[in-house]
């Protein structure tokens, strides 16, 4: 009992400590640094789809990305180069903080834009074990977050977080690990209602550039399905001034031969 | 034709060589691939030594493309090119799908040469797209890109600031491709062993086609006016003398169209609306029978996201007659009158399984007043990421033969198609 007491006492007072920010501005600051890094962003993204049987399926594309005026809008331009019946297709996303993303797709064969509804951020992107969300990032306000403890992990120091979805999502609960210096997430373990875990991503490879710290390589592994998918990110730059035509249905038809 | 498409390799290969080359600081983009095509007919037909059989279509076509962009990115290229063999018809041949060049400015882009251009809002069915379709091909189920015919044309992009500008200037005439005798079983108004005699359109300045469009994005919905001059690509058809007739004319009169467009976010899907009218120049009165009268048309569209990877699409279509009164009054003894309104509708459900690389699809059209119906049932198969495997079905419902989907009830088939795409 005396024992238990001294738990509670050192949870709070860990709770309690200055030096320990809250949990939901831990959360920000990671959402921040991980999906809002610089002013602008543009990458060059290549995904490897490995299922259980070891087969593989790859993903080439240069992705931009733009931060608007208010926190969390934001628009995504991205250009597919592979696999081949899918390159020249491009891809528009304008994310908003609290409502529905508008998403475009244009198809290069017949010179089509097509506007797609997109309502659920929780589908796959493109087939990987990566969702919408996961590329984009979500809203603090999604989940809500407390903060479990903290420890190291693979040498650097983190805070753990839980975080519970507050609509309905295909997961029950996620516990992360975020760097207590760099603020990104090292990893990420997401379970179901029942308390298994079904998903698990990690950072394997964390780089500076210029000035933000970005993660060069990652793995989301489905624990259902066996398959993984590995994301590395090459030619990495910030604050290019990106314009904003580059984010509209013009650039669509007529990719400019910069992301090509 | 062996000789001829070996040329036209050779060319390719040589064309390629010396871009590469001119464009030393960038590489020139080259891909394509290598397809299998067959659709097959399940519902019987009068196999003879012409006209259709079982087979309406058996193909191997290899697309070779070639893309590339000056160091600035101001100027670029492209160029889409299928051989084919094709078993039904007994035949090989080239087909240049695209081939056109592109000048970038700061506010303005030029592309000239043979090019696909696509407008609208609506999925399958057009209000505002005049430009050529093979309308055969969607028939067949070739992959979706055939329903889109290259055009000769030049096309200049102009985006001052507040919105887009297209001007698409079509100067030789391309009618669509229907159906034709020799593969499908069509039913035929005119008596038989009439001859059909197709006019050939002069190659005139007078004959050259305009279209232009303006958008505008107001918030996130998307608004467009279109207007265009150009002709129906329907043709319309008159016998010579309708007492003693010895041919049909096959013609494709004057048209002007005028329309808008919007699409955009709404209740977690996405609406889109079309409107046009079309103004049938050598028949404003609706007193020639043999020619499209006036008309206006109207479609609203919704697609929904149901669940994970699945969407259901639907589109609600309205085809007004003007001056019915007149084309009723004119209409010869013993044709089919069509309606005055002709409603359509459409369903499109969509589901991705296996990590999105299987795609069932069922797209169907119902002919509301003309009581005919269209299905297109698919399954898609990325194999890997060089294979797809396409199987599906084209079925056709009808109460009359002379509908749209009437004319085709006897044509109901499988497809296949496998590409392996580099």
């Amino acid at each position: 009992m005396r024992l238990a007491c001294l738990v509670c006492l050192t949870g709070l007072l860990t709770g309690a400590a200055p030096a320990q920010p809250p949990a939901a501005e831990i959360e920000k600051r990671s959402l921040d640094s991980f999906y809002a890094a610089g002013r602008d962003m543009r990458v060059r993204v290549s995904m490897v789809l490995t299922n259980q049987q070891g087969g593989e399926r790859k993903r080439e594309l240069t992705m931009l990305r733009k931060n608007m005026g208010s926190v969390g809008d934001q628009r995504y331009y991205m250009y597919f180069h592979a696999p081949p019946d899918v390159r020249g297709t491009t891809f528009l996303i304008w994310k908003y903080p609290i409502k529905d993303d508008d998403r475009w797709i244009f198809i290069p064969a017949i010179k089509l834009v097509r506007r797609i509804a997109a309502s659920d951020r929780r589908s796959s992107f493109v087939g990987s074990d990566f969702t919408y969300e996961d590329v984009s990032g979500r809203d603090v306000t999604d989940e809500t977050h407390s903060l479990l403890r903290s420890e190291a992990l693979d040498g650097r120091p983190c805070y753990v977080l839980e975080s519970r979805p507050v609509g309905s999502a295909d997961y029950a609960r996620r516990t992360s690990w975020i760097d207590t210096e760099r603020w990104i997430p090292l990893k990420e373990e997401y379970f179901d209602s029942h308390g298994r875990s079904i998903r698990v991503y990690t950072a394997d490879r964390v780089e500076e550039i210029g000035g933000h710290w970005t993660v060069t390589h990652r793995t989301m592994r489905n624990l259902q399905t066996g398959q993984r998918t590995e994301v590395t990110f090459q030619d990495v730059s910030y604050d290019q001034g990106l314009p904003d035509n580059l984010f509209m249905e013009r650039a669509l038809r007529e990719p400019p031969a910069s992301v090509r | 034709m062996r000789a001829r498409a070996r040329a036209v390799i050779t060319a390719l290969g040589a064309l390629g060589l010396t871009l590469t080359g001119a464009a030393s600081a960038r590489a020139v983009d080259i891909g394509g691939f290598a397809q299998v095509n067959y659709a097959a007919r399940i519902s019987g037909a009068p196999c003879g030594a012409a006209g259709p059989c079982d087979f309406l279509l058996g193909e191997e076509r290899l697309q070779l493309k070639l893309e590339g962009t000056s160091e600035q990115g101001r100027s670029g290229f492209a160029a889409k090119v299928d051989l084919f063999q094709d078993a039904v018809e007994n035949r090989a041949g080239v087909e240049v799908r695209e081939a056109f060049v592109n000048l970038t400015g700061k506010h303005a882009a030029l592309r000239v040469g043979r090019q696909i251009v696509t407008w609208g809002a609506g999925d399958l069915v057009f209000v505002n797209d005049v430009f050529p379709k093979d309308w055969a091909a969607l028939f067949t189920g070739r992959p979706m890109e055939y329903l889109k015919v290259g055009s000769g044309a030049l096309k200049v992009d102009l985006h001052p600031g507040a919105f887009d500008a297209e001007i698409v200037v079509l100067p030789i005439f391309q009618p669509d491709r229907f159906p034709t005798a020799n593969r499908f079983i069509l039913p035929d108004p005119f008596p038989p062993g009439l001859p059909r005699l197709e006019e050939q359109k002069d190659r005139s300045l007078a004959n050259a086609e305009l279209a232009g469009r303006i958008s505008h994005y107001l918030s996130d919905w998307g608004l467009s006016l279109y207007a265009c001059r150009t002709f129906f690509r329907t043709p319309a058809m008159a016998v010579d003398d309708p007492a003693a007739p010895s041919s049909v004319h096959i013609f494709y009169p004057r048209l002007n169209t005028y329309g808008v467009s919007a699409t955009g976010s709404f209740m977690g899907g996405v609406a889109s609306f079309e409107g046009g009218y079309l103004d049938s120049r050598e028949d404003r009165h609706g007193t020639n029978p043999a020619i499209e009268n006036s008309m206006l048309k109207g479609l609203a569209g919704y697609s929904y996201p149901l669940w994970r990877d699945a969407t259901l699409g639907l589109q609600g279509y309205l085809e007004r007659t003007l001056d019915y009164g007149a084309y009723r009054a004119t209409l010869p003894a013993g044709f089919p009158a069509r309606d005055e309104r002709r409603w359509l509708a459409t369903v499109r459900l969509t589901q991705l399984m296996w990590n999105q690389t299987l795609t069932g699809s069922l797209f169907a059209f119902w002919g509301v007043t003309d009581h005919d119906g269209y299905l297109i049932p698919s399954a898609r198969y990325a194999a890997t990421d060089n294979v797809l495997v396409e199987i599906g079905g084209n079925v056709f419902v009808a109460r009359d033969s002379h509908t749209m989907f009437g004319a085709l009830d006897r044509n109901d088939n499988v497809y296949a198609t496998v590409r392996y795409s580099f």
